[in-house]
């Protein structure tokens, strides 16, 4: 966002896409003075880490401070909130103030369940460092000891990452350390728990929208994380998480009708979201049960009015679970829309078909390819086993006799 | 401003027609890029524009303007360009203060019943304003006619007021972009959502339409880094033999700094 990279101190003129070279090294640095952010290669952005570093990669190198990712829930809700429970942890580390939203689950119990860092890193919050151009020391690392003649060639690699080292990872298995949590300074809503207004109802508007929508930029001006405010304190950023947004239980009737009543709740959010998040060193991830909402225009206009779209589809409980092509992942992830902030062409990610893994220590976007088939001839041979032991078996009930080299069935 | 889109076009900053209507729609792809086009073109034709950004902020126009040569602070306080922050303006609605300084323009949202009649009346009001504040003031800046653009108007549906005002009685220009999403139904009933009905009451109404789609998806997987979608041109003119239109296609590819058109299949990579 330009917004809060004009508060960062940098000058205008530097908003060149040229950003890449060595030469600004100085400017750079200076940039940095917010622990968990760099600026974007492309465009100079100040990014952000989603926590998940293939999605990172991504979304162009993170998720540009004063923008919204939206995530269109899988069918459980089960890797989407994994996704936006690292994001909070990834805030967790960096030390970044946090804003959990929900209507569902108690915004502590979400934080309660983020994924415990790994540690090596976590001991000593140190600003990330910096992305560098030189590939030399990796290069002279893993060069090849055979086929020195194809060392040149690009890798096949499925993995999607960049050059650098942005964001941390999370052990699944474990929760956090309350010590660490709380470190970091949380603010909450909880619907259920907010006062009700009996304030006149418009139809565009939803009661527990705009709530949602006034704490949220009381915390911004009160915590000064308005673009605007003065530059008293260190500068820090706020990491906005809403969860199910658009659900039955934020009273929105988006996934219960074909013709929502109040179809313009959520959009007119989603917009004062976006002009709350445009002044400010704030980033927001909001996810939403798109899977329950008909009106396919009214999806359309709700992804535009948010900055990066993915949307997610497991695996599980469709067909696809017992697919052996997809035996590796555990869903499929689309990229719906990408951002293109203070610059004209936009960066689409080079593939479309990606599919994601939760792994314990990883959630990792691949690209979906199928794998060259090296279990072919083992395969071949269990099938010649499965076919001999087939006709040993026949005969063996024909004629009683034990077949000669057949191992499953030797008597 | 494109330069190969203005000879496609047939225009220039020196001469474009006037009193125009142009709508730039898109579909599974993205028009914005066709905006900051016909911004930094009519800035640099030396005309009043007005500029109803409602979806981005003005940091971000003004970061590409400048990338594109034209530097929209500087036409802001020379009057030249009237930027509404759609953005900025909204907050103040949609959060009620207690001192509710926002002005009237966005109106709507806080009440659709209201209607749109409040953002016809600041545009209006801040076209004929300049108009008349230049000419009583110290004329060194003489401005030509009057251009309106907005930018997402898939909330709104005003343009009929303003073309009215604008095209007819000021001989200005109205440059608009709506959006919509879906495929292009082959058995095309009851496709009348919101966005679609609204651009095809836009494309009854204009003149000059850009379309811009997606390609196939087979298609941009091999092609993504030559080309990246198709725009159709369709003008509809008025003459003296009554009306007729006229298509054209074309491909394009956005860079950095601009973008480049091309007929379909002739993009130097393909041959």
């Amino acid at each position: 966002m330009a917004a809060p990279m004009s508060s960062v101190g940098k000058p205008s003129a530097e908003r060149s896409p040229f950003n890449t070279t060595s030469f600004q090294k100085k400017t750079r640095s200076k940039l940095i003075s917010i622990p968990g952010t760099r600026p974007s290669v492309q465009n100079g952005q100040l990014l952000v880490s989603t926590g998940v570093t293939s999605l990172d990669y991504l979304l162009g190198g993170g998720l540009a401070v004063g923008t919204v990712l939206l995530i269109e829930e899988d069918r459980y809700d089960s890797y989407s909130r994994m996704i936006l429970k690292y994001f909070l942890a990834e805030g967790v580390v960096c030390r970044h103030e946090l804003f959990v939203a929900a209507a569902q689950d108690n915004p502590d119990d979400i934080l309660q369940e983020l994924p415990a860092p790994i540690l090596d890193d976590v001991a000593i919050p140190k600003p990330v460092e910096q992305p560098r151009l030189s590939v030399e020391p990796q290069d002279s690392l893993d060069a090849m000891k055979i086929a020195w003649r194809y060392q040149n060639l690009p890798k096949v690699q499925s993995a999607l990452a960049s050059s650098s080292r942005f964001g941390h990872y999370y052990d699944v298995s474990k929760t956090m350390e309350p010590e660490i949590r709380q470190a970091a300074k949380c603010h909450r809503f909880y619907l259920p728990e907010q006062p009700t207004h009996s304030s006149p109802t418009h139809s565009m508007r939803l009661e527990s929208y705009s709530a949602l929508l006034k704490s949220l930029q009381e915390v911004i001006h009160r915590e000064g994380f308005d673009v605007a405010a003065p530059m008293s304190k260190s500068r820090n950023i706020l990491r906005i998480g809403l969860h199910s947004l658009g659900s039955a239980l934020w009273g929105d009737d988006l996934c219960c009708h074909d013709k929502p009543r109040n179809s313009r709740a959520l959009t007119t959010f989603l917009y004062g979201l976006r002009a709350l998040l445009r002044s400010s060193l704030s980033v927001a991830v909001v996810t939403l049960p798109s899977h329950l909402i008909q009106d396919r225009a009214l999806m359309g206009s709700i992804t535009r009015l948010c900055d990066n779209a993915i949307a997610l589809e497991s695996f599980k409980g469709s067909e696809r679970e017992t697919n052996p092509l997809y035996k590796d992942y555990h869903g499929l992830l689309y990229v719906r829309q990408v951002p293109h902030l203070n610059c004209l062409a936009s960066k689409l990610p080079d593939h479309k078909d990606l599919a994601f893994k939760l792994k314990r220590k990883q959630f990792t976007v691949e690209r979906l390819h199928l794998p060259p088939d090296l279990s072919e001839t083992v395969s071949r041979v269990s099938r010649g086993e499965l076919a001999a032991a087939a006709t040993a078996a026949s005969a063996a009930s024909a004629c009683g006799s034990g077949s000669s080299g057949n191992k499953h069935l030797d008597f | 401003m494109y330069t190969e889109l203005n000879s496609i076009l047939n225009t220039t900053p020196d001469s474009f027609t006037k009193g125009e209507f142009i709508l730039v729609s898109d579909r599974q792809s993205d028009a914005s890029f066709l905006v900051h086009h016909f911004l930094s073109l009519y800035l640099r034709a030396r005309c009043r524009v007005l500029f109803l950004g409602l979806v981005q902020s003005f940091n971000h126009y003004s970061a590409i303007s400048q990338r594109m040569g034209v530097s929209l602070a500087q036409a802001k306080e020379k009057g030249q360009l009237v930027f509404l922050e759609g953005l900025n303006e909204s907050l103040s609605v949609l959060i009620p203060q207690e001192t509710d300084t926002g002005s009237q323009a966005m109106d709507f949202l806080r009440d659709p019943s209201v209607g749109l009649k409040s953002l016809y009346e600041f545009v209006r009001s801040s076209l004929s304003s300049t108009g008349e504040g230049r000419e009583g003031a110290d004329d060194t800046e003489e401005w030509g006619p009057p251009v309106v653009l907005v930018d997402d108007l898939t909330v709104l549906d005003f343009s009929h007021y303003c073309r009215a005002t604008v095209c007819s009685q000021l001989q200005g220009n109205v440059v608009m972009l709506t959006r919509c999403d879906g495929e292009e139904e082959e058995e095309d009933e009851g496709d009348d959502e919101g966005p679609e009905r609204l651009l095809k009451g836009l494309t009854h109404q204009c003149s000059l339409t850009l379309h811009v789609r997606g390609l196939p998806y087979w298609l941009l997987h091999f092609l993504r880094d030559v080309i990246e979608v198709q725009v159709e041109v369709r003008w509809r003119r008025r003459q003296a033999d009554g009306q007729y239109t006229q298509n054209k296609l074309f491909q394009y590819k956005v860079h950095d700094k601009g973008a480049s058109f091309f007929a379909r299949g002739t993009s130097s990579a393909v041959l």
